[in-house]
């Protein structure tokens, strides 16, 4: 296994306790909407899109899970109301894991050195927390490395990256607020390769995807950083909020335009948010969630685990 | 990804062509979508079937032959509806007290610090006050830093004591500072919680407990979906808000939370923020934000925007330059200018109802600009001043000191002509500047 192998049931117990809020209402609801009945009919149909939608999940993913559903029921006949919640769970563990291929085996590539990471996402998402999170989680794993300040825009962003620095013992490369964030990252891939790093995470300003040039901006520092690494970055992470809605869909398809996002984070879902718009998100751009974030301690990012995230939602 | 309503519903409506009445049954297909729209714009599962049933109800006997189109009477009914709900009239926020107190309140990320800058920036320089900034967030690394770098940008004090990790005290010495020193209003930063974080809504509470608030403002993300509903609930069983801010409208989700919060807590929308500069806040438009949930584009918002980039004097100018059919080069690259002054032009193109969804996949920034420019900057002054010097020898040089073709040339040199022509006709004596302020958006 590789270096997040420490995934282990502690962390699970954090991850239902995180959820169970989503839980709790999420199975007290559909265990209402089957009493008494004996077979899937349209009023139970209309319960779990209420549960669906109502947990961010999307109309058009809310419909294809209730079609899936539907179809079952023709093709099986008949089946009781009350395995709903099981059959449920499959039909969104199946969208889930319809891009197996790119799900997050454990390990990262390792041949990469210095591995570098671009945190990309719109304001207030959480992308310097989660850095500081994950920064805690190599250096937990024996790793070295190097936080890149490159929210040079917003006030005191690069101190509270160094606040997080100083916090999880990792190195820090940063310049005066208001600096050229592609210099930056110039400064720290290159820092890195010579001290001979393991990881590199740069946090970026948060930004509205609809802003051209600040999207712009953005494959500017992707780009002057493969000046030093021809491939880095390796991973582009988007942060998304559990608490965001259907915008999400946007904020995905934008950011990947101009990063090729290839990895997902989602956060604050140790509130009552759901964060269901990540199975719409999964299911359209085969994209994979990585990290969940559940609380503000240093400990509080975890591996995304498909499973374990629907039997979270659902109860196991 | 979303289609806006007016074209969901002239596909549903349909069905209620040929109809005399609208009725339960013809009128199912339409409501479903405008179930839909507001589905898609995050309104909340449960607001958004209430708010179907009470256009369902308004809708219910209509005579479909009287309206022009169904479809059209459906929108602005659907329309008026969301504006009605959301509050028809401003309410303002309350500055009574010396000092008078705003608590700002909200979840993580929602925006609290930036928009407490905002509105000192606001209260200072378009009400003349005085206020004090009061860096009551403990907890997250750098905040107090940041409320201090922004008071620092908008030349307004900041209270802050580092060695203290209790926000109720820092809050009451901020007040005593305030009272000290004069200031007439004091806006407190908050850190962002959970709403079902026991602990800190305590401690917020304790915080209105000690301050005693004239304003007490939810600040939440336009962006938050349907856990709007429970969170604004759960602070407002608990602080009993006084109003809602509204923050980054300036992205494109189409801010259903707002009907939402709205529907709930019945509490009214005072600000909105649009932009990351100090300046960028905004009271709120109950209309505009109906246009925006129902994906209809914000035209008012893009006349308001030309209105604030809009020059009367070089107005007044080119009005007699028209006039005199003296209008050059010269005028119409200073017009290029003016709307790349304006902002992104798809931004702007996607105000335009309609055009958003049409552009969608298109890129066009403001480059699209710069072939236009590059010949006209390849013009000599003389040519620039009379573009009817230019001829076939002075077209080729034109093209190639521009990086263009003679074709490229010719065209512009055609678009020139036309524009010059349909300027003129506009024109007509009219003044310019009085169509500009003219242009007001019929409700």
């Amino acid at each position: 296994m590789g270096i997040f192998s420490f995934f282990t049931k502690e962390k699970k117990q954090q991850l239902d306790k995180g959820l169970e809020k989503t839980k709790e209402s999420v199975l007290k609801k559909i265990t209402r909407s089957v009493v008494g009945k004996t077979t899937v009919d349209d009023d139970v149909l209309d319960d779990l899109e209420e549960i669906l939608i109502s947990s961010d999940v999307g109309v058009d993913t809310t419909l294809k899970i209730i079609k899936r559903i539907e179809s079952r029921v023709k093709d099986e006949k008949y089946f009781g109301a009350n395995e709903l919640n099981s059959i449920l769970k499959e039909e969104i563990a199946a969208l889930l894991s319809e891009n197996e291929q790119s799900t997050f085996s454990g390990e990262f590539n390792t041949n990469e050195k210095p591995y570098v990471i671009m945190v990309v996402g719109v304001n207030g998402v959480g992308k310097t927390t989660t850095i500081g999170k994950l920064a805690h989680l190599f250096k937990s794993e024996g790793k070295t490395v190097v936080l890149g300040a490159a929210d040079t825009f917003r006030a005191a962003a690069v101190d509270q990256l160094s606040i997080w620095a100083d916090r999880v013992g990792v190195s820090i490369i940063k310049q005066e607020m208001g600096a050229d964030p592609a210099s930056v990252a110039f400064d720290t891939v290159t820092s890195a390769k010579s001290s001979n790093a393991d990881v590199v995470i740069i946090d970026t300003a948060g930004r509205l995807h609809n802003k051209v040039n600040l999207m712009n901006e953005l494959t500017k520092i992707k780009r002057v950083m493969q000046k030093v690494i021809p491939n880095a970055p390796h991973e582009i992470l988007l942060v998304l909020d559990g608490s965001t809605g259907q915008n999400a869909f946007e904020q995905a398809k934008q950011f990947t335009l101009a990063t090729e996002v290839n990895a997902l984070a989602m956060t604050k879902l140790d509130g009552t948010a759901k964060g269901g718009v990540v199975i719409g998100i999964s299911d359209q751009f085969k994209i994979p969630v990585k990290y969940i974030g559940v609380g503000e301690g240093i400990e509080d990012l975890q591996i995304f685990n498909k499973k374990e995230y629907v039997n979270s939602l659902f109860g196991s | 990804m979303f289609e806006n309503l007016s074209e969901r519903l002239e596909r549903s409506l349909k069905l209620l062509k040929g109809e005399g009445k609208i009725t339960e049954i013809n009128v199912a297909e339409t409501l479903k979508e405008v179930r839909r729209a507001l589905l898609d714009a995050d309104v909340n599962f449960k607001t958004a079937k209430t708010f179907t049933e009470t256009v369902k109800e308004k809708a219910l006997g209509q005579n479909v032959l009287s309206a022009l189109k169904p479809g059209q009477m459906m929108v602005k009914l659907v329309h008026d509806e969301l504006a009605e709900l959301m509050g028809r009239t401003n309410v303002d926020i309350n500055l009574k007290g010396s000092p008078a107190v705003i608590l700002m309140a909200g979840l993580q990320g929602s925006g609290k610090t930036t928009m407490s800058g905002k509105l000192a920036k606001l209260l200072k320089s378009k009400r003349g006050k005085n206020p004090l900034l009061a860096a009551c967030d403990v907890y997250r690394p750098a905040a107090i830093d940041q409320l201090k770098v922004l008071g620092e940008q908008i030349n307004v004090p900041v209270f802050a004591d580092l060695e203290s990790k209790d926000p109720v005290k820092i809050a009451l010495a901020a007040l005593k500072q305030a009272k000290l020193n004069g200031h007439d209003v004091l806006i407190v930063d908050t850190a962002g919680r959970l709403a079902i974080d026991e602990q800190m809504m305590k401690e917020i509470t304790n915080i209105k407990d000690a301050l005693n608030p004239s304003e007490i403002l939810f600040v939440v993300d336009s962006m938050t979906g349907q856990d709007a509903v429970n969170t604004a609930k759960e602070f407002n069983d608990r602080l009993n808000f006084d109003g809602v801010v509204l923050t980054k409208l300036d992205g494109d989700t189409r801010g259903g939370a707002a009907l939402s919060i709205r529907s709930v807590v019945n509490k009214p929308i005072k600000f909105v923020g649009t932009g990351e500069k100090l300046d960028a806040l905004d009271v709120f438009h109950p209309e505009r934000m109906a246009d925006r949930i129902l994906g209809m584009g914000d035209i008012v918002s893009l006349v308001e925007r030309a209105q604030e980039q809009y020059d009367v004097e070089e107005a007044r100018k080119l009005q007699k330059k028209i006039a005199k059919n003296q209008f050059n080069f010269n005028d119409f690259i200073s017009q290029i200018q003016q709307i790349k002054k304006m902002g992104n032009l798809k931004d702007l193109a996607s105000m335009i109802p309609g055009v958003g969804k049409a552009l969608k996949n298109i890129d066009i920034d403001d480059d699209a600009f710069k072939s236009i420019e590059a010949i006209i900057y390849s013009m000599t002054p003389l040519e620039r001043e009379n573009p009817e010097l230019i001829n076939g020898t002075r077209r080729k040089r034109i093209a190639d000191g521009s990086g263009t073709t003679i074709q490229d040339v010719n065209q512009l040199l055609k678009q020139f002509t036309e524009t010059k022509k349909m300027m003129k006709m506009m024109s007509g004596g009219k003044n310019m500047a009085r169509m500009m302020s003219n242009m007001k958006m019929p409700n």
